[in-house]
């Protein structure tokens, strides 16, 4: 055999084989195949959903505050921008400039706008300017073709547009922080705003409403390509307050005039909060675009701390207001009204002298002689027979020295002293002299303005334990088909309720000897009881007295004493009770009475409690364009 | 097994004439159909349009079956005379590109001519098998069962291989290598020296590894393991594969590719073209185009057996398998069965180069076609 052919006959074998070997590999890649695209496919087309398919929320509007009339007293509103999308844009340098002769765009703002430009992905819009005036946006909507890439964007911002007349009540919303974060993916949303305080934050969840969601197809550089599924959330839902505005309004500017002070009016059988003012305050709109670092150092630093609720969280002495309490207990306690101590100015306990008010003494006093003139000789007697522990319940049951669940953060809770309270806590047994100065409201007492205006309601509602409340009606509920609320009674004997009571008309209408005659209100139908404090803010010294007292105006502000009052309207039948606390005032009826007349006469000629929602529904109206 | 009837009379010379009368069209058919396929999925792989691959693969594709004609018509002689220049000049340019991509401080594989850029190593694929064809043509079966005859035509393979693989081209070199060895195979080198040098290359692994480049370790790490990195270095592996998976047996429809059309899929004009194919036309347009490639190997082997001259049969088989050796390792890479190494699909892959070289390893082909029964002299001084 030619070795030609016998080489021909090996390619040609071999050739076979190689053959054969490239038609196994070709098995092999449609086995391959078959396992990607047939057994594996479904896992391969999920994953590949997963790639495409993102998921988008939609920010539900957040629900709105209104006052118990359904006037708005937290809305939204539309907040225009402009926003360039640098890859339409072409160069931003330029095209920022042309903006310039529309809109002013600040130097450093020009620098933040480059540096977001370079960081995002050219279709992500970049905000160049917020709360864009009508005007502003006009121009820039007739220029439009020649500002490729530049849009008007429509986002939602929070407004309150009685500024800081209830921003103690209201709150404010801030961007998310981290320790708010609860797995509600809304929270993740850049520029989502959540309620930092008061009634936003309160029923945050409520006004929050559900997130809504978009299934939108994407590319794998994330920019949506088509919107394939869209579910609609729930808005959030709408609370009504108790508040009164145009009350809420008169009280806050009334307080305004003193450097720090807390004033409420509330209904006596209701327990609605009809105003709450705290001052100083401060603006809630403020907060929407975020506090710059010094502005908000300046807010919480500021020794008037206008952050605070002073009327849920500021805790007083209540001074002679405690009287009210000090009086029940005894009549309680079986001590007639008739009982009759001498005031000669000043009452020796062992070799402690307590001083009465008034230097030269009131005389001979009854019950409601000592109420009407704020006799402390009278009630260091009433103290001294009653003991601690009965005035201390009876100021329990009164609603002091307790968290009475209000519906806005931050309440404290006073503090009513026993005699096991001082044991426990300070490890040192109970002084007799002790009961003398907690019978005037001194010493450990401390109470909220809050709980003095409760205790005066359920004193005068007819002895029933009203709560104070902020809404009229659970969120999302219509407050016309919330049945009215009812209290527990506290089982207190009517004619013990009705002397003290007396004893307080008298405090404000006796023209001889009352504590705030001078504020008392002449109308008749809107006449006023109520009680005067003083509340010592440090130990007068014994070389104060032998030097005879400093008049007011010649002590420094902070070392003047707390100005309380009480008070209650009419007396004929109490609806509105008021409580009113001026820091370092003076006297309670020289500062705070006053105050407490003009309260309850305004809440008494507008009705404030009589008001119900629904009466003015065309003024809602705009409030509800405003959300959309 | 005898193909050809004993008495068949070898021709010695043809006119350009009968050569071109010679030409198969079917093949020309076969390759019009891949490439033809090439371009409605570069024509979607541009999101609905020629531009901007579609448009010029098609001219490309147009002048590559013009040099495939030329390849194809000229004497089969003239390649085997020239067979060692043209190898001594793709190793010459190899050369130049290692120097060159040393003075440009960075791994580079082209080299600019005009208009043109050349990349050596795909010339070199095609010169390769002529070589080793010329060398194999001239020898003895006795001699090619001697070791000592062997040193020649290993270091032929192994120099282009080392300096590819110095680019850093995996995969050429790997194409270099495979090729090389199927021509030897072909040429009767005993099945126990396949053993041998099996055995030392993989002894040689370990050694191997340390000459590896970092980046193509963390691509042999993560083709082992892809999901261990979804977002890094297996990215493209996955995605390859969801992309697969997705199309399912009928495919999304042509044009509707979300992993293709989304950008999910990386590279899906060049080396991942298959895979947005099979996206898009399931399970049934993969392996239609796998069907066609394996038209073209039996119509390679057809060829090469028909053929009566040594030289041609060689080039025709080492032309075939280098061709087929494009697809499996491109196929194998998008589907997740070896590491991604950077080797186009023929004739569909976008791509100047890696196109004509296929385009000539067909013409080539039908050379061997042309001349099936001219007969060549064993020894260069006869012809």
């Amino acid at each position: 055999m030619k070795p030609e052919q016998d080489r021909g006959r090996i390619f040609t074998r071999r050739a076979m084989l190689l053959a054969g070997g490239q038609a196994l590999l070709f098995s092999g890649l449609a086995a391959r195949m078959y396992y990607l695209q047939v057994i594996e496919s479904s896992r391969y087309r999920v994953l590949a959903d997963e790639n495409r398919i993102s998921l988008r929320l939609l920010p539900p509007p957040r629900g709105r505050v209104l006052d118990r009339r359904g006037v708005p007293l937290a809305v939204n509103v539309q907040n225009y921008r402009v926003v360039v999308v640098p890859e339409e844009a072409g160069d931003i340098e330029k095209m920022l400039d042309r903006l310039n002769h529309l809109v002013q765009v600040p130097e450093h703002e020009r620098r933040r706008i480059m540096r977001e430009v370079r960081r995002r992905r050219a279709f992500v819009p970049v905000t160049v300017r917020e709360n864009l005036s009508w005007e502003e946006v006009s121009r820039i909507e007739v220029n439009a073709p020649d500002l490729p890439g530049i849009n008007i964007d429509v986002g939602q911002t929070r407004s309150y547009p009685f500024d800081g007349s209830a921003a103690h009540i209201l709150g404010y919303v801030a961007s998310v922080s981290e320790h708010d974060l609860t797995g509600d993916p809304l929270l993740e949303l850049p520029g989502f705003r959540i309620g930092k305080n008061g009634i936003e934050r309160q029923y945050d969840l409520q006004l929050r409403g559900k997130a809504g969601n978009a299934e939108v197809e994407v590319n794998a550089l994330g920019r949506v390509i088509r919107e394939l599924r869209r579910q609609e959330g729930q808005p959030g839902q709408d609370v009504d307050l108790t508040i009164d505005i145009g009350l809420q309004e008169f009280t806050a500017k009334r307080i305004s005039q003193e450097r720090r002070a807390a004033a409420i009016v509330m209904d006596a059988h209701k327990g609605d909060v009809l105003a709450m003012a705290s001052n100083p305050t401060f603006d809630p709109n403020a907060f929407n675009d975020g506090l710059s670092g010094t502005e908000w150092n300046r807010l919480i630093t500021n020794p008037d701390a206008p952050l605070t609720n002073k009327v849920i969280a500021g805790q007083y002495a209540p001074g002679s207001t405690f009287k009210i309490n000090v009086a029940l207990a005894a009549l309680e306690a079986n001590i007639p009204p008739s009982f009759r101590v001498t005031c000669l100015g000043h009452i020796r306990l062992g070799n402690q002298i307590f001083h009465c008010w008034k230097h030269g003494g009131h005389g001979s006093v009854d019950m409601i002689d000592g109420i009407k003139g704020s006799c402390d000789v009278y009630f260091y007697e009433l103290a001294k027979r009653v003991g601690i522990d009965k005035i201390a319940a009876m100021a329990k049951r009164m609603g002091l020295g307790q968290l009475l669940n209000i519906d806005i953060p931050g309440e404290r809770s006073g503090l009513i002293p026993t005699r096991n309270w001082k044991l426990a806590t300070l490890g040192v047994p109970w002084q007799l002299g002790e009961t003398l100065v907690a019978g005037i409201g001194q010493g450990y007492v401390l109470a909220t303005p809050l709980q003095l205006a409760v205790m005066v309601s359920r004193l005068v509602n007819g002895g029933f334990a009203v709560t104070p409340h902020m809404t009229l009606a659970p969120p999302g509920v219509d407050p016309a088909d919330e049945p009215p609320r009812s209290f527990k009674s506290l089982g207190l004997n009517d004619a013990s309720r009705r002397v003290v009571m007396q004893g307080m008309v008298e405090v404000v209408n006796n023209p001889i000897g009352g504590t705030a005659f001078r504020s008392r209100i002449k109308e008749k139908e809107y006449a006023m009881g109520g009680k005067t404090g003083t509340s010592q803010v440090r130990r007068i010294t014994l070389a104060e007295r032998e030097h005879g007292l400093r008049k007011e105006d010649e002590v420094p502000w902070r070392e003047r004493d707390h100005a309380l009052f009480v008070g209650f309207a009419p007396i004929d039948a109490p609806r509105y009770v008021t409580a009113v606390v001026v820091e370092h005032g003076g006297g309670g009826s020289k500062v705070a009475a006053p105050i407490a007349h003009d309260l309850l006469l305004e809440a008494q000629r507008r009705g404030s409690s009589t008001i119900m929602p629904g009466r003015i529904a065309s003024a809602s109206t705009p409030g509800k364009d405003e959300v959309r | 097994m005898r193909i050809l009837p004993h008495q068949a009379v070898y021709q010695t010379e043809m006119t350009l004439r009968q050569r071109l009368w010679q030409i198969n069209w079917s093949l020309v058919f076969l390759i019009t159909v891949i490439g033809g396929v090439g371009i409605a999925m570069l024509y979607s792989a541009g999101g609905g349009s020629m531009d901007p691959w579609a448009s010029r693969q098609l001219i490309r594709f147009g002048f590559g079956l013009i040099g495939m004609f030329i390849i194809a018509v000229v004497d089969i002689r003239i390649w085997l005379r020239y067979a060692y220049v043209i190898y001594a000049v793709a190793l010459i340019l190899l050369v130049a590109v290692d120097i060159i991509g040393h003075i440009g401080m960075g791994a580079q594989r082209w080299i600019r001519v005009g208009p043109l850029q050349i990349q050596p190593s795909e010339l070199m694929k095609m010169s390769l098998v002529l070589a080793l064809a010329r060398y194999f043509h001239r020898m003895n079966i006795e001699d090619i069962g001697r070791p000592a005859y062997l040193i020649v035509p290993t270091l032929m393979v192994l120099t282009p291989a080392a300096l590819v693989l110095k680019q850093p081209d995996l995969g050429t070199a790997v194409m270099l290598l495979v090729g090389g060895g199927a021509i030897f195979f072909l040429a009767g080198v005993r099945v126990w020296m396949f053993g041998v040098v099996i055995v030392m290359g993989l002894a040689a692994i370990p050694v191997g590894w340390n000459f590896l480049h970092e980046y193509q370790r963390q691509r042999i790490w993560t083709f082992l393991d892809p999901e261990s990195d979804p977002l890094g270095a297996g990215y493209h592996i996955l995605q390859s594969q969801i992309a697969f998976g997705s199309g399912g047996v009928f495919g999304k429809g042509y044009l509707q590719g979300t992993q293709s059309h989304l950008n999910f899929l990386p590279e899906r004009h060049t080396d991942f073209i298959f895979t947005m194919l099979a996206e898009e036309f399931g399970l049934v347009g993969g392996l239609l185009v796998l069907l066609l490639f394996a038209f073209l190997m039996v119509y390679g082997l057809a060829v090469a057996v028909r053929c009566r001259n040594h030289f041609g049969r060689m080039v025709a088989m080492g032309m075939t398998v280098t061709i087929l050796l494009y697809v499996f390792i491109n196929t194998a890479m998008v589907m997740g069965l070896i590491p991604v190494v950077g080797v186009p699909l023929p004739l569909i892959s976008y791509g100047g180069t890696a196109m004509l070289t296929v385009l000539a390893g067909c013409g080539f082909l039908m050379n061997a076609y042309i001349h099936r029964d001219v007969r060549i002299a064993r020894h260069a001084s006869d012809v």
